[in-house]
């Protein structure tokens, strides 16, 4: 009788990993390996391709090579090396981890706000990081530019920080609250940030609007190197959480009717999807779009579960950044775009044909 | 109730209109401005006063009715209590127009950067709108709102990218960009203010199908309205109001933001009353703001939208905490 | 004592007190109904005894024990409840929205056990609903998504399922269908009901016990062919009526009279079957 039942039941629509002495499981979407997959092979495709072009052209079997220190007895070894390992790879392998950063961050921010339009910056992230950036490229140039990183993650931190507790209310910091209060401390931050635009040096000013766009350029392996150690923290967090998030998605009331405590875990929600937005916008700008984009197509991909989500949006993210920055690079060469300003080129029309193929009425 | 609230709103409008003229890099006697502009004898200061303030604070009446009026309008066509006519994507539009024409013409006067900023808000508009309307439905107020933030972030990325090539374009124009009335004067105004004109004029027209529209688009179709037709109205007057104000004094944000909402709190959703509100009370906020533009640094200025921003975000606060259900 | 129980209970939002001091008990293993007009605080009771609203005084106890000094997830497996018309995530099947039911007995190690595997699938064929296991639940028909949410509260394997007007805006087959299946889970499982209800017939027809709310205070509660009659109906409700017996389940059945019709000359058979 239990057989009949099990073989009439349809194939469920994730795989389940469970061990067997350990009592641990934990189950992903059916699609999400095969996808995962596709878009890694798509990504070191693209990677390769990005570091063999730019005024120094290097073959790609030649950064394959390279990369792998096995054509130490090229003539051109010494160049190779030095393009590959110094200036190309470190910005290339940056772009991929912005991108990952921002893609989780938004997905995080998505599901807590329960608004698909939700982006990395809501809560604040990147008036804060911004004021903080161009008051150290501007105003402050005494201190040393290598402190700018931690500056803008402390910006970012800071401004997120008042934003929630402006929202705090009666023991809860509801969404609404927090987008409006965002907008508000978005204004003044920017409003000083104006100011600072205005009355600085030109020359600085137009470092800072570099920055403010969101770039990779000159990022070398130090920059890796921070925001590497940031998400290998966060994401496995991000990772675990995915359940809470399922669960916080299917609104307040039913969360925490299933024992969910909507306030804590929305919470560290918060303080993830920030942390990751901060910390990839204090090594490469506030770079658009990514946070928004990748969630929605992610979603189309592999459904908004997100313990399948969560991995292959980040991975999605930092193919796309990798690709933004290859174009970048290549669309008004020998100068560059930043490649912010390329997200946002190709992210604006895509968002709106992702819109109006989805039911909009 | 409400009538006499309008007239002695107007009145203060005109005290205040009177108090910032006395203000400036240098401050200048009540008694004086009032000589100037009714028994004017030819003297520097009475000069000072006709050619300089009185055009500038002109400007930010007439602006600051206009902006809050087209806020209150993008409100009532969007039932998005968070739209303004930066929405239409009219600033971005608007500022990438002036950008292109600093790139193109050198040096061009103030009245060049008026002509490209009108002429880059329309087309935003007309974009934005064609993009909103896309699709089934047509330009429900959800498509709008969303063509309108994309188009926004993809034009800004595109001016930035011009900026970033250009040091002498942006040294140029980045005051501008802030919005801000210095400089401003009567030939600007009055070129610009005919547009503003008719769109308060044509706003108060078409306040009473507003305010059916604003309580949903079935409930006014069932009305018999053609919301089509009274929305592509309204955009166009939009434009007018919000294009003209930028003309004169570069995107100015918050505006039509809050004043609606403060408006609506004093007298409900009856957009008869609400048109004329918003313009009175966004005067008043426009001319309190461009005396601190002027004063808190002097002699140097802040650009106004600096002091928008400032003023509007604790009143957003506010909003979001006591006015918000959970 | 197995029982639900509210001791001197006041619920209020920001804006307005709705309950005063209410004392209320729910018995355990019963279905329970409660009903009264809009605005009248019965919502607000049911969110009041489920832990979604703190009481600004009084206590609730499931079994004695306090719910608010619970732990979340030990009340989440004892005391599930269903809010008014829940909405789920775009592109979420039936089976991943029922799997949610198992929240509360996972934790960071064990995210999906083979006992969550069997429960989730038992949740689908009680409710019958295993043929729409793979489709969104926003594809669904208003019956089936509601079968689907009951599957979710089902999996979450509570002895207290509380609903918040689980059958409003249903078709009335649905509504029967949605009704059926609440009445099945308790006699069959054993599991107790509490539901706000619009429909009063709908309550007299299938719950064990009836609380009518009106202005925060209980005016009646009972069985509903000892408490149902023509002047509960006019107190609670503003409402002329005849109450009669169900000719199908011989429970009460409320007739509204209504202006229109108040001239029409009653039969005199119709007369004599009136309680």
């Amino acid at each position: 009788m239990a057989a009949k039942h099990l073989q009439e039941h349809p194939q469920p629509a994730w795989i389940t990993f469970r061990l067997r002495r350990i009592p641990f499981s934990y189950r992903i979407d059916r699609r999400a390996p095969l996808v995962a997959l596709i878009i890694v092979l798509f990504t070191v495709g693209t990677l390769i391709v990005s570091v063999s072009y730019g005024e120094y052209n290097i073959p790609p079997v030649e950064v394959v090579r390279t990369v792998l220190n096995a054509n130490i007895d090229h003539p051109d070894y010494e160049n190779f090396r030095l393009v590959v390992h110094t200036f190309r790879l470190p910005r290339i392998v940056l772009a991929f981890l912005v991108g990952a950063a921002l893609a989780v961050s938004g997905a995080l921010m998505q599901g807590i706000t329960r608004n698909a339009l939700a982006d990395p910056y809501l809560l604040g992230v990147s008036g804060g990081a911004a004021l903080t950036a161009v008051t150290l490229i501007v105003w402050l140039k005494t201190i040393p530019i290598s402190t700018l990183p931690f500056a803008a993650f402390a910006g970012a931190l800071l401004a997120a920080g008042a934003i929630y507790l402006f929202a705090w209310k009666n023991g809860s910091s509801t969404p609404i609250r927090l987008i409006l209060i965002g907008i508000a401390i978005e204004s003044i931050v920017g409003a000083f940030t104006t100011v600072m635009l205005l009355f600085g040096d030109i020359t600085d000013v137009q470092q800072a609007y570099v920055w403010l766009m969101g770039s990779v350029y000159g990022r070398n392996w130090e920059h890796v190197h921070a925001l590497g150690a940031w998400l290998l923290v966060l994401l496995p967090v991000a990772f675990l959480l995915a359940r809470q998030l399922n669960t916080l998605n299917l609104g307040e009331d039913t969360a925490k009717g299933l024992g969910l405590r909507v306030e804590r875990q929305r919470g560290l929600l918060m303080i993830v999807s920030v942390a990751l937005a901060a910390a990839a916008v204090s090594v490469a700008g506030t770079i658009g779009f990514v946070g928004l984009v990748a969630p929605h197509i992610t979603r189309r991909l592999v459904g908004p579960s997100h313990e399948g989500l969560l991995p292959i949006c980040a991975l999605f993210g930092g193919a796309l950044v990798v690709l933004a920055d290859l174009i970048g690079r290549w669309a008004i060469a020998p100068s560059e775009l930043p490649v912010g300003i390329v997200t946002a080129m190709i992210g604006a029309p895509y968002f709106l044909f992702l819109l109006y193929r989805s039911r909009i009425r | 109730m409400l009538l006499p609230g309008l007239l002695l709103c107007l009145v203060f409008l005109v005290l205040c209109l009177l108090w910032s003229i006395t203000l400036g890099a240098a401050d200048i006697a009540p008694r004086t401005v009032y000589d100037a502009i009714f028994s004017s004898d030819g003297s520097f200061q009475h000069l000072i006063i006709q050619t300089i303030r009185l055009p500038r604070v002109l400007s930010g009446i007439v602006v600051g009715a206009a902006l809050a009026v087209a806020g209150a309008l993008m409100q009532g066509l969007t039932r998005n209590p968070l739209a303004d006519s930066g929405l239409l994507g009219i600033n971005s539009g608007a500022a990438l127009a002036v950008v292109l024409a600093v790139v193109l013409r050198g040096n061009p006067p103030l009245s060049e950067y008026a002509f490209f900023g009108f002429l880059g808000a329309g087309t935003a508009a007309v974009i934005v709108y064609a993009l909103g309307s896309m699709g089934r439905g047509g330009a429900t107020p959800l498509k709008l709102t969303l063509a309108g933030v994309i188009f926004t972030a993809f034009i800004s990325a595109f001016t930035t990218a011009i900026l970033i090539g250009d040091t002498e374009t942006l040294d140029q124009i980045r005051f501008w960009t802030a919005g801000s009335f210095a400089g401003r004067d009567m030939a600007l105004l009055s070129q610009t203010a005919p547009w503003i004109l008719i769109g308060l004029v044509g706003a108060i027209l078409i306040s009473r199908q507003i305010t059916t529209i604003s309580l949903g688009d079935d409930v006014a179709k069932g009305l018999g309205q053609n919301t089509t037709l009274i929305r592509a109205i309204a955009a166009v007057f939009v434009v007018m109001l919000a294009g003209g104000s930028v003309a004169v004094a570069g995107p100015i944000g918050f505006v039509g933001l809050i004043i609606p909402h403060v408006v609506r709190f004093i007298v409900g959703v009856d957009y008869r009353w609400i048109v004329p509100y918003s313009a009175v009370m966004g005067a008043l906020l426009v001319t309190v703001g461009d005396v601190g533009a002027r004063v808190i640094i002097r002699p140097q200025e802040l650009p106004v939208g600096v002091i928008m921003a400032v003023l509007g975000a604790p009143f957003f606060i506010w909003l979001a905490r006591w006015k918000v259900k959970r | 004592m197995s029982e639900l129980n509210a001791r001197n209970l006041t619920l209020a939002y920001e804006s307005a007190t709705i309950i005063t001091d209410l004392t209320v008990t729910v018995p355990l293993g019963a279905v329970t109904a409660l009903v009264g007009p809009n605005g009248c605080g019965k919502s607000t009771l049911l969110r009041g005894i489920s832990r979604l609203l703190k009481p600004r005084t009084g206590a609730v106890t499931l079994s004695a024990q306090d719910i608010w000094k619970l732990p979340t997830k030990e009340l989440a497996k004892r005391l599930g409840i269903l809010p008014q018309g829940p909405v789920a995530p775009e592109g979420l099947t039936v089976h991943e929205l029922v799997a949610q039911g198992r929240y509360p007995h996972q934790s960071w190690f064990q995210q999906w056990s083979a006992e969550d595997e069997r429960v989730t699938r038992d949740a689908l064929e009680i409710t019958g609903i295993v043929e729409f296991a793979d489709r969104p639940v926003d594809t669904l028909s208003g019956g089936q998504r509601q079968r689907a949410w009951i599957a979710m509260t089902l999996a979450q394997d509570s002895e207290v399922i509380l609903l918040d007007e689980p059958t409003t805006f249903l078709d009335l087959a649905y509504q029967i269908d949605v009704l059926d299946l609440l009445h099945d889970l308790n006699r069959s499982r054993g599991k107790t009901i509490v539901m706000v209800l619009h429909d009063l017939n709908h309550a007299c027809r299938y719950a064990d016990h009836l609380i009518a709310v009106k202005n925060g205070q209980i005016v009646a509660e009972g069985k509903p062919d000892e408490v149902v009659n023509e002047s509960l109906v006019r107190e609670v409700f503003g409402l002329e009526c005849h109450v009669m017996p169900d000719p199908i389940t011989a429970t009460p059945m409320v007739i509204p009279i209504g202006r229109a019709h108040k001239s029409v000359q009653q039969p005199a058979a119709f007369a004599e079957m009136s309680i």
